[in-house]
This record gives structure tokens, C-alpha cells and sequence, in this order.
């Protein structure tokens, strides 16, 4: 990658001072605060919905006594079932507000687009390659291949689920426009792939993006929205190189963040990654019981 | 007639007289009780030998002679041993029906172990009677309480069963004479094993028993299926003591009830019960607090059980909208095609969902198999570069 060489050198000058370390933001506020209502929601809904999924196992019925039976466990479910459909549809609004009326570039295709591209499939087959120590590992862009398709995983699951959910929510009023079956066939989509969203989250996500051994053991960005520069050049080289050359990379230029606001985040952070963990180990028991 | 044979008069124990060489033909009880109101009067074996002559006066017997029943006293002073009170004398029937009971070998005399002491008689109608229907239970609860005695004839121990169950509540707590208590199922005098053709409690005759008070249930469960089936002589086929259990019976919309009846019709219609559970209703309803979802019965009807073939069954296709509208407000015959036993895993019965369920696993194993060895391989790659070349020393958290 000989641009990002040069990249580096032109930068050699700017980063004079490396006492001060510099921050570059990767997430606003919003899309933080959506992300925490999605992982919170989620672990709702995964805490409540695994009980049912299960509900022969043992520590079902424990966990359905301790909170009151199911009449408060479904409460609990379509509560944050409610939640998150507030924040897909707002989350939905933002991306045609800013691709469609505001008319910004990169939305819907390029470099800084949730879609995936053909770099992603070179990426991913690099990327395997480097894995096996057959070639150099590659360089990524603002999203990576993985990390698209955990949005877009989220994205066909929060449809797939929140339709069949409601589907089951409102049977009377869907069966005017479904076919009988349609209500069978809506429990066994919302339960394989909640599993396949617990199961996927818990294991493939939480590794991925944080016990690996480049993050571990937590990726803070999504809490704090901003990383160091060391970070982003080396986790996304291509997006830093591109930022560079295109002139825009001190318009992303952020404030570290405070200490106590990184403290709190890890807290909730390791709470998620811990309740995620637990129901991992309690679905796997149940499923392989 | 009957109200005298019904407390069956016995008097035991043998007695002093001190009027000498008198006829006793006749005999009154006044002069009898001139000895035997001594409350502390016993036989030369310790046995308590006393009469309390105004409660005796009130008993269902205080119109007769002593010698009445302790036949063998002819004069004073009659023998140390007198021979036990045979109460067949006058109770023949009660005696034989006694005769070809479970309890015809009892070894405590037969009579006095349920009327309890011979000389205080009551009629059952009478409070104060060890066989009025709100005592009945402490009377047969004195043996059947017993873990001991229970075991040694292999019967549960029903008393405590019984007393925690609806029947027992009405009448212990309610007073309410009509409950039925031990005496209204097993009959009296000629209580029968249950494995007995004969006997009131024998798996067919059960309906007829229970009937007896639950007369329109009794009329719907034979008109059902199972009522069918039993009268055909299936013994496999539930009867009431089935699902509602013998003793244990409980108020059938208490959450207790609903929890446990649907294991009962599982336990024969397994394949039903499998279907049931992988339904939202049983997931739902499986684990207590919440029981309103719908178990077998709310809707294949409890007594009047009905194939769905059947017009009057709510579950034949004309019933369904009424049967699902009872908890679903607003089911049409689109929301009735819903099936509630559908089997994802049977391709023949249920092929749309059959194939749901496939593409739904295998999109799960494909994507799981997938990715777990894509991070397996992305870890172990890591941590080598890692450790050679001190790359990735996790993020700086900022």
C-alpha cells in the first residue's frame, strides 16, 4: 500500500507533538445513543425471550418465578419489542433523511456505505488468506466486511423478527391478510432467528468486534465515539489513508474522552457482554440438553 | 328403619352387678348404673368398664336394656368375661355388607371403630356422632392418617389429601354437609376395593359415583368420547378421578389445576402433547404465573370431549371461530386456519412449515458454521501476530 506510506510520511510533520495523543471521532452521539437502546433492547429481549424459547429447562421456570411469572416476562418482551421498533424506524428515517433529502454522498454506495461493495469480497477472501498466513493481511475501510454484515444481519433480523413478533402480537389482525399457517410458520421464524441473533451477537459479535486480541477486551468506540489515532490507522488504514488524502481528516478531529465517561462505559459495556455471555451458556445448555 | 340401622349400636365391655340373685331378664339400665356410673370402674383386665348414664340416656340406644346387647348377663353377679356385643342381632344387613368389606377383618371390633364408644351412639344426623358428615373424615382419617398402616395395605395416605382438597375445604372450612367426604364415594359398610367390579370406586363405576352429586357432568362426560369409550369397556379411557385425581381434587380454574392438566391428557395423547409444547400457548403457559393461554381442555371441552368430526365438538370446523374468539377477540375463520398442533418436522401433515423450519436451520447452521470458523481462524492468526510480532496489544479503550 504505497499511498498510505506516503499518507504517513506527509503526516510525519503534523503529529509534531506526541505527547498530546489525537482523537477522531467514528460515531455521533446518535448513532452511539441508538446502538445503546439496540444492545440494552436486545438483551431484554434476548433475557425474556430465551425463557420462552426454552421454556421445559429448568432455569426458565427459575428465571420466569423470580420475575413474576410470564404474564411479566411477555410484558417485559413487547415492552422492549416496542422500543427497538422506535429505534429501527428512527434509524431507518436518518439514513433516507440523509441519502434522499439531504443528498449525501456515500449512503447508499462507496467507500463509507453500509452496502456491501466488491472490496468487501476481496477483503474477505484477503482477509482468509492472511488467516491461513497465505498473504498480507488487508486493509480496511470504514466498515469492514464483517462489520457490514452485522448490520445488515441486524438489520434482515430486526424485520424478520419484528414481523413475525407482531405477527403473533396481533394474530387476529394479521390473519386478515395471512394465511393460517403463516401464524405457525411465524413462531418457529421468530424463535430460529432469535436463536440465530442470540447465538450470532453473543459469540461471533462479541469476539469479533471486542475480545479479539486488536480490541480486547472491549472496542470503546461505540461508547465513547471517538479512538486514538493509533487505532484508526491501524484498524481502518484505508478510511485514515483516504481521510488524509482527501484533506478531511482534521474535520474528524475529536476531544479525548473524559475519563469518568470511559469508566461508566466500560461498566455498562462488561454488564452487556456479561448478561450476553450468561444467556450464551444457558441457551447452549438448554439446546444441547 | 334405616336411621337406626345407620348407627349400629354396640355395647362392650363387661359389667358388675351388685344386685344379687336377681333375674335379670329385662334388665334397666338405672340398675346396671349403679355400679358402672362409677367413672372409675374397670374389669380385672384394666379395661374401662364405666358408663356415663345421661349421655348413654341420650344415645341413639338409651331406650334399651343393658341385656339387650350384652346378652350373656343373665344375673348378678354376672362373670369377670362377658362375651363381645354381637351388634348383627339387630344390624344384620349393616353386618353383612360389613362381612364382604375391605374392613371385614378388622381387629378392633368392627362397629366401635368408626361409631366410636358403644354407649354414646348418635344418629349421623346428630353432631355430636363420630359418622356426621363433617366428622367422617377424622373418623376414617384416625387409621387412614397413618403412614404406618397405609403402607402395610399399600393405600396412599389419604387423609392429608383429601383435607387440602376442594371436597375437604367445603366441608372443614365451609361446614357444608352436602361435600362429599369418605362415606359419599366408598359407601359405608360395604366398602369395596377399588379393583373391585363391584365396588363404587371401580374405574367404571366411577362416573355413576361421582355423578351421584355432579349429576349434569356425569350426563356430558357420557356423551363424550371418553364416557363412549369407557362404557365400551376401554379401561384406558379417563375417568373423572383421572385428571381430577381421587383425593387431591382441586378447583379446576385454580392456576394449580390448570398447570398440571395438561401432562394428565399428555400422558395419553403423547403426540399431541409434543405439538402442544413447540406452540406458543404451551411456552407460555409451561412455566406457572401465567396460565391463562389455552390448555387441552379449553378447547376440547373437559367432560364432553368430542373428535373434531363431530358438529357438537367446539373444535369441529364450524365451532373454531366461537372456540378462538373466547380468548382471541377478533378470530375469523383466516386465524382458525392456524394450527394448534402443527409439526414443523412432519413434511407430509405440515409441508409449508416443514420448509420454514429448514430454511430457518439451515440458514442458522450455515451462517454459525461460517462464522465460528472464521473466528477461530481470525483468533489464532491474531494471537500469533500477537506474540511475533507484538502487534495488537488490544485497543487503547479510549
Amino acid at each position: 500500500m504505497p499511498e498510505l506510506q506516503e499518507i504517513e510520511l506527509q503526516h510525519a510533520e503534523p503529529v509534531e507533538a506526541p505527547t498530546q495523543k489525537r482523537y477522531f471521532t467514528r460515531f455521533t452521539r446518535h448513532q452511539r445513543s441508538l446502538h445503546a437502546v439496540l444492545f440494552s433492547t436486545f438483551l431484554g429481549l434476548a433475557a425474556t425471550g430465551l425463557p420462552l424459547r426454552f421454556s421445559e429447562s429448568y432455569w426458565a421456570r427459575k428465571l420466569a418465578a423470580g420475575v413474576g411469572g410470564f404474564g411479566a416476562i411477555l410484558f417485559f418482551h413487547k415492552f422492549c419489542a416496542l422500543l427497538l421498533t422506535l429505534a429501527f424506524l428512527v434509524h431507518v428515517k436518518d439514513v433516507f433523511q440523509r441519502g434522499i433529502f439531504h443528498r449525501e454522498k456515500g449512503i447508499f454506495w462507496g467507500p463509507t456505505s453500509m452496502v456491501a461493495n466488491w472490496k468487501d469480497v476481496k477483503d474477505l477472501f484477503g482477509h482468509m488468506r492472511w488467516f491461513l498466513g497465505l498473504g498480507p493481511k488487508p486493509r480496511f475501510e470504514r466498515y469492514a466486511y464483517w462489520e457490514k454484515f452485522d448490520y445488515w444481519a441486524v438489520f434482515w433480523g430486526m424485520i424478520v423478527i419484528g414481523f413475525s413478533g407482531y405477527a403473533m402480537w396481533f394474530a387476529p389482525f394479521f390473519a386478515r391478510f395471512l394465511p393460517g399457517w403463516a401464524l405457525n410458520a411465524a413462531l418457529v421464524i421468530h424463535s430460529e432467528e432469535g436463536l440465530l441473533a442470540i447465538l450470532f451477537i453473543f459469540s461471533i459479535h462479541f469476539v469479533n468486534t471486542h475480545l479479539r486480541p486488536d480490541s480486547f477486551p472491549m472496542d470503546m468506540v461505540v461508547f465513547t465515539g471517538v479512538e486514538s489515532e493509533e487505532e484508526f490507522k491501524k484498524k481502518r488504514s484505508t478510511e485514515y489513508a483516504r481521510l488524509a488524502a482527501e484533506g478531511k481528516l482534521e474535520a474528524r478531529l475529536a476531544e479525548a474522552p473524559p475519563s469518568w465517561y470511559v469508566k461508566f462505559s466500560r461498566i455498562v459495556g462488561f454488564t452487556a457482554i456479561f448478561i450476553g455471555l450468561t444467556l450464551l451458556v444457558l441457551t447452549l445448555t438448554a439446546y444441547f440438553s | 328403619m334405616k336411621h337406626v340401622f345407620t348407627t349400629s349400636p354396640v355395647l362392650v365391655f363387661s359389667a358388675f352387678l351388685i344386685l344379687g340373685g336377681m333375674q335379670l331378664a329385662g334388665q334397666s339400665a338405672p340398675d346396671c348404673l349403679t355400679c358402672h356410673n362409677d367413672p372409675a370402674l374397670q374389669d380385672s383386665a384394666g379395661h374401662k368398664a364405666s358408663v356415663d348414664g345421661h349421655t348413654f340416656a341420650s344415645s341413639v340406644h338409651g331406650s334399651l336394656p343393658c341385656n339387650a346387647c350384652h346378652a350373656d348377663i343373665k344375673d348378678f353377679p354376672h362373670p369377670d368375661h362377658i362375651a363381645p356385643v354381637d351388634c348383627k342381632t339387630c344390624h344384620a344387613d349393616e353386618a353383612t355388607a360389613l362381612a364382604g368389606s375391605v374392613h371385614s377383618n378388622a381387629k378392633d371390633h368392627p362397629c366401635t371403630s368408626c361409631h366410636g364408644d358403644a354407649h354414646a351412639i348418635f344418629p349421623k344426623t346428630d353432631a355430636r356422632s363420630a359418622v356426621y358428615p363433617l366428622n367422617v373424615p377424622r373418623t376414617c382419617g384416625t387409621c387412614h392418617s397413618n403412614d404406618g398402616m397405609a403402607q402395610k395395605h399399600g393405600l396412599p395416605n389419604v387423609y392429608p389429601a383429601y383435607m387440602d382438597s376442594i371436597h375437604g375445604f367445603a366441608l372443614s372450612k365451609e361446614g357444608l354437609l352436602v361435600a362429599a367426604s369418605c362415606q359419599s364415594c366408598h359407601g359405608s359398610h360395604h366398602i369395596l376395593s377399588h379393583k373391585d367390579p363391584q365396588s363404587a370406586t371401580y374405574k367404571t363405576n366411577i362416573p355413576k359415583t361421582c355423578g351421584g352429586c355432579h349429576a349434569k357432568i356425569d350426563a356430558d362426560y357420557e356423551q363424550g368420547t371418553h364416557g363412549h369409550a369407557v362404557m365400551r369397556g376401554n379401561l384406558k379411557a379417563p375417568v373423572c378421578t383421572d385428571c381430577h385425581t381421587a383425593h387431591s381434587i382441586l378447583q379446576p380454574t385454580e392456576a394449580e389445576f390448570r398447570m398440571q392438566s395438561t401432562p394428565i391428557c399428555g400422558s395419553c395423547h403423547k403426540d399431541k402433547l409434543s405439538t402442544y409444547h413447540d406452540t406458543f400457548h404451551s411456552q407460555l403457559g409451561s412455566l406457572g404465573g401465567y396460565v391463562e393461554t389455552a390448555r387441552c381442555w379449553d378447547c376440547h371441552g373437559a367432560h364432553d370431549v368430542l373428535a373434531a368430526s363431530d358438529p357438537r365438538s367446539p373444535i369441529a370446523p364450524a365451532n373454531l371461530v366461537v372456540t378462538c374468539g373466547r380468548c382471541h377477540a377478533g378470530a375469523n375463520l383466516r386465524f382458525v386456519q392456524y394450527q394448534p398442533h402443527a409439526n414443523a418436522r412432519d413434511r407430509k401433515l405440515n409441508p409449508a412449515l416443514f420448509y420454514v423450519r429448514l430454511f430457518m436451520n439451515l440458514l442458522l447452521a450455515s451462517v454459525l458454521t461460517f462464522f465460528v470458523i472464521h473466528t477461530v481462524l481470525w483468533l489464532i492468526r491474531a494471537r500469533v501476530d500477537q506474540v511475533h510480532n507484538g502487534s495488537g496489544q488490544g485497543g487503547n479503550h479510549a
